[in-house]
């Protein structure tokens, strides 16, 4: 992909180049188109997608179904990507990609978002397109499943029946089915949601899907490393005036509703933290609030993600001090206290060292935390055995089946989904047991929170 | 056979292997007849060159194509007294393996994966940082222990077993190995007694070895049906109007007959008011749940022998929750998850999804009860008793062992 400043590529370029997909023209990103691009459509393209993006981030968080998240994803894209000429959209689209390949290859956390909601933005653009669109772009996948033949399917129709029925779908609906190595379809073979037999699963077209969508991430995933190593290598330097500025700041913008400035601002003072704790905390804060207490100690990742989190909610820095030394002073004495610890939280408050005014982690970091051994930050939700979890959730009164739909939503890892259940975001759910919480979603919308 | 330029068939590599694992087995099994055979950690017997050939996979430099630097990829790692792990060993041959073990006089062997690189140098791969030193191939194992039922056996608990709870086992083996081999695929599969309380299962195929973490997740989650948790009383949940496939074929060909015919009164699951308790707190529906209580209450006065109390409260409860009287959902299932809850295997699922877990090697003897790590046979499992499994004692080392072994290794190599 050539950046210019000045001359423009007729997009029918970027048909061939960046992966057709045919009518529906949903590329797959195999190779950086030749096109030349200018560099203001780099960076307002880029900005565009990442709406998008951000968009589909943001409906996961909240624990949309898929027929939801199929509609936000349409509508996103319409939004901010769709041209009334579809060669200009296919263009901008993957621009746009390639762009944000750029910006999102730099760190393993961001490699990990920008994978995670590429490709759920491709998974549901996948599934409104036409069947023979589909099949297409399972060809272009190199899926070279093809439909079991009829005489095979009758031999095992029954089976397939009984597997339809036990994940709650009616029977003999689906004819055209794949067979397909166990190994190429995971997520199916883990939820029972498929036939085995010697080593193959049969596959409904409806669940193709899955197939497509885990070969898309693994190519993404492979060319996200290669783009980092080009990047590392050679492209950063060289594009140390132009470009790299525009990936730099790309990466750290931020599209979510603004609550730097609180409406009704908050300032908690040292007599309310416990207070709080039960009706406002969310579970990971409470959590460390209760070890510390227990423990008078914790270790850096917990000062870090609790310490920030008090700031973000108004503690000021003289209660910090006098928070923390209260509990540490009673097991290393408040002479210790001051000399190894109280720097470091004058540092978070940016009066030390390179006065950075720190902000709250956000669910995101604090999720793909690795809390090892006598930690206890990180997402409840993510990192405690399910036995400890539960534990957890009943002690704050939530049991029967809420504890089991938000179980289930750990097992399929909707960490976020968690949190903004946790700070009662009850209207979207029929959880009435968590209604108690909903003080802690106009608390934390006074925080930094950066979701 | 005119196949220079075509890359050896694997399946020529693990025929080999599929022998070589027969003959331990055969050696295994023919020496827990007499005590001396047996295979020995501390020195003379351990069958080194076998367990080699086995973890060759056929890459033993006699075939084209094969990979010498195979077997010196394996982890090992050695467990000594005073709990000093020595992590990361590797050995190039056979007789490496032996006189390392003869020096360290380890008294456990555990097996990793095969590495990218030689795992005893993996110090120097770390520095890059580049995911360099990675595991490559690794069986698929499984672990099942006999404790993480203790709360539906009431005969033994912790690190005891009896032949009345090791049935649950047999039931694990029986249902994981029909379908490893009907649903998955895979043909060369070991089954070891793990020396005090369980069973290991190592599942050597090519396509076994080569499945990432992820797939092995998969595999492992397929299995899984209970769901512990200390704040949950409900850990078997079988959603659906119907069983997959895989649990319907368990249910009916196993599990049903087992409760049925042998566990519920070997547990005595419904003789006493706690017990009792413990089956009626699956109910999802409370009347029933009392309805039944009212009628057992009743009952205990009367001169039943504890047989008929079981079968006889048994019969009720399904009656009662299939009768269709009661309109709860999911009550008709109930009886189903019952039976899952006393009997489904429960597989520690750490163990089968990461390629870098170690597990204890086969043909061990078990560090604490001095128990041989024997195969089982699948297909004979009911006769498999862990209390008749031979141990050793240092008297029978000295004697006639090193003739009687000699005697198997040679009619292995004829």
């Amino acid at each position: 992909m050539e950046i210019v400043r000045s001359h423009r590529q007729v997009a029918a370029a970027a048909a061939a180049a960046g992966g057709g997909g045919g009518a529906g023209a949903l590329p797959t990103y195999k190779a950086a188109p030749q096109l030349e691009v200018r560099l203001e459509e780099f960076e307002l393209f880029a900005i565009d997608r990442l709406r998008v993006l951000k968009g589909i981030s943001d409906g996961l968080s909240r624990g949309k179904r898929p027929e939801e998240m199929e509609k936000l994803v349409s509508e996103l894209w319409k939004t901010h990507m769709r041209h009334q000429d579809p060669a200009e959209t296919l263009n901008k689209d993957i621009v746009s990609h390639f762009v944000l390949r750029l910006v999102y290859c730099r760190t393993e956390e961001l490699r990990k978002w920008f994978l995670s909601m590429e490709t759920t933005l491709f998974r549901y653009r996948f599934r409104l397109e036409s069947p023979e669109s589909q099949r297409m772009l399972m060809t272009e996948f190199q899926l070279p499943y093809k439909a079991l033949p009829h005489s095979e399917f009758e031999a095992v129709k029954d089976k397939l029946s009984q597997v339809a029925r036990s994940i709650g779908q009616s029977a003999n609906v689906e004819h055209v089915f794949f067979k397909v190595p166990f190994e190429e379809v995971p997520d199916l073979v883990a939820s029972r949601r498929v036939f085995l037999s010697k080593g193959y699963a049969y596959v409904a077209m409806s669940q193709v899907v899955s197939l497509v969508v885990t070969q898309f991430r693994c190519n993404i995933s492979k060319a996200l490393a290669l783009t980092n190593r080009k990047w590392t290598a050679t492209i950063k330097e060289q594009e140390k005036d132009r470009l790299t500025p525009i990936v730099e700041a790309l990466s750290n913008a931020y599209f979510g509703p603004d609550y730097s400035q609180p409406k009704d601002a908050v300032d908690i003072s040292l007599k309310d933290i416990d207070q709080l704790a039960k009706s406002s905390f969310p579970l990971c804060m409470r959590h460390m609030l209760d070890k510390l207490r227990e423990n008078h100690h914790l270790k850096h990742g917990g000062r870090m993600q609790f310490g920030l989190f008090l700031k973000g909610a108004g503690l000021k820095l003289e209660d910090a001090l006098a928070f923390w030394r209260a509990e540490f002073s009673q097991k290393i004495g408040s002479e210790r206290f001051d000399k190894e610890y109280a720097y470091t939280i004058r540092h978070n408050y940016g009066k030390e060292g390179k006065r950075t005014d720190y902000t709250p982690y956000s669910c995101q970091k604090i999720i793909s935390a690795t809390p090892g051994v006598g930690d206890h930050h990180g997402c409840p939700f993510r990192h405690f055995g399910e036995e400890n979890l539960r534990a957890a959730l009943n002690k704050m009164g939530v049991g029967g089946h809420a504890l089991e739909e938000i179980m289930d939503k750990v097992k399929n890892r909707h960490y976020q989904v968690l949190y903004f259940i946790a700070i009662g975001l009850t209207e979207q759910y029929d959880i009435p047991e968590l209604t108690g919480l909903s003080g802690i979603m106009k608390y934390t919308a006074s925080l930094h929170i950066n979701l | 056979m005119g196949r220079d330029d075509e890359p050896v068939d694997s399946m020529d590599i693990d025929g080999q292997k599929q022998q070589q694992l027969e003959a331990l087995t055969a050696v295994q099994r023919g020496s827990a007849l007499t005590i001396s055979e047996s295979t020995m950690c501390s020195g003379k017997l351990f069958p080194y060159g076998d367990f080699f050939k086995w973890l060759c996979y056929g890459n033993d430099g006699k075939h084209p194509g094969c990979d010498q630097s195979y077997v010196g990829r394996r982890e090992f790692s050695l467990t000594l007294e005073n709990d000093i792990y020595l992590c990361f060993q590797s050995f190039d041959n056979a007789t490496e393996l032996e006189s390392s073990i003869k020096e360290k006089c380890p008294f456990k062997i555990d097996i990793g994966p095969v590495y990218s690189v030689d795992p005893s140098k993996h110090h120097a791969y770390a520095q890059s940082g580049n995911n360099v030193f990675v595991p490559v191939e690794r069986e698929l194992i499984f672990d099942i222990d006999i404790s993480d039922y203790d709360d539906v056996r009431y005969c033994c608990s912790g690190a005891d077993v009896c032949l009345d709870c090791w049935l649950l086992m047999t039931i694990a083996i029986k249902i994981l190995d029909t379908s490893l081999r009907d649903d998955f695929g895979f043909n060369h599969i070991l089954w070891v007694y793990s020396g005090s309380r369980g069973v290991h299962c190592w599942v050597c195929d090519s396509r076994a070895r080569k499945l990432s973490n992820e797939q092995r997740a998969a595999i492992a989650d397929y299995f899984r049906v209970y769901k512990g948790g200390e704040n949950a009383l409900k850990k078997v949940s079988l959603a659906g109007p119907v069983l997959h496939p895989f649990l319907a074929r368990s249910y009916t060909d196993v599990l049903r007959s087992f409760f049925n015919d042998k566990l519920l009164l070997n547990q005595q699951l419904f003789a006493s008011e706690e017990r009792c308790q413990k089956i009626l707190d699956l109910i999802p529906d409370k009347n029933v749940a009392s309805e039944l209580h009212g009628k057992w209450q009743g009952n205990r006065r009367s001169s039943l022998s504890k047989e008929d109390v079981n079968a006889t409260r048994w019969d009720q409860l399904k009656t009662t929750l299939q009768s269709g009287k009661h309109k709860t959902q999911g009550l008709r299932r109930c009886v189903e998850e019952i039976v899952f809850s006393y009997t489904y295997p429960r597989l520690d699922m750490e163990v089968s999804k990461h390629m870098n877990h170690l597990l204890k090697a086969p043909f061990c003897i078990h560090p604490k009860t001095g128990r041989v790590c024997g195969p089982i046979d699948p297909n004979n499992c009911d006769d498999f008793d862990p209390a008749a499994v031979p141990t050793l004692s240092q008297e029978e080392l000295e004697s006639a062992y090193n003739a009687k072994l000699q005697q198997s290794k040679n009619s292995l190599n004829s």
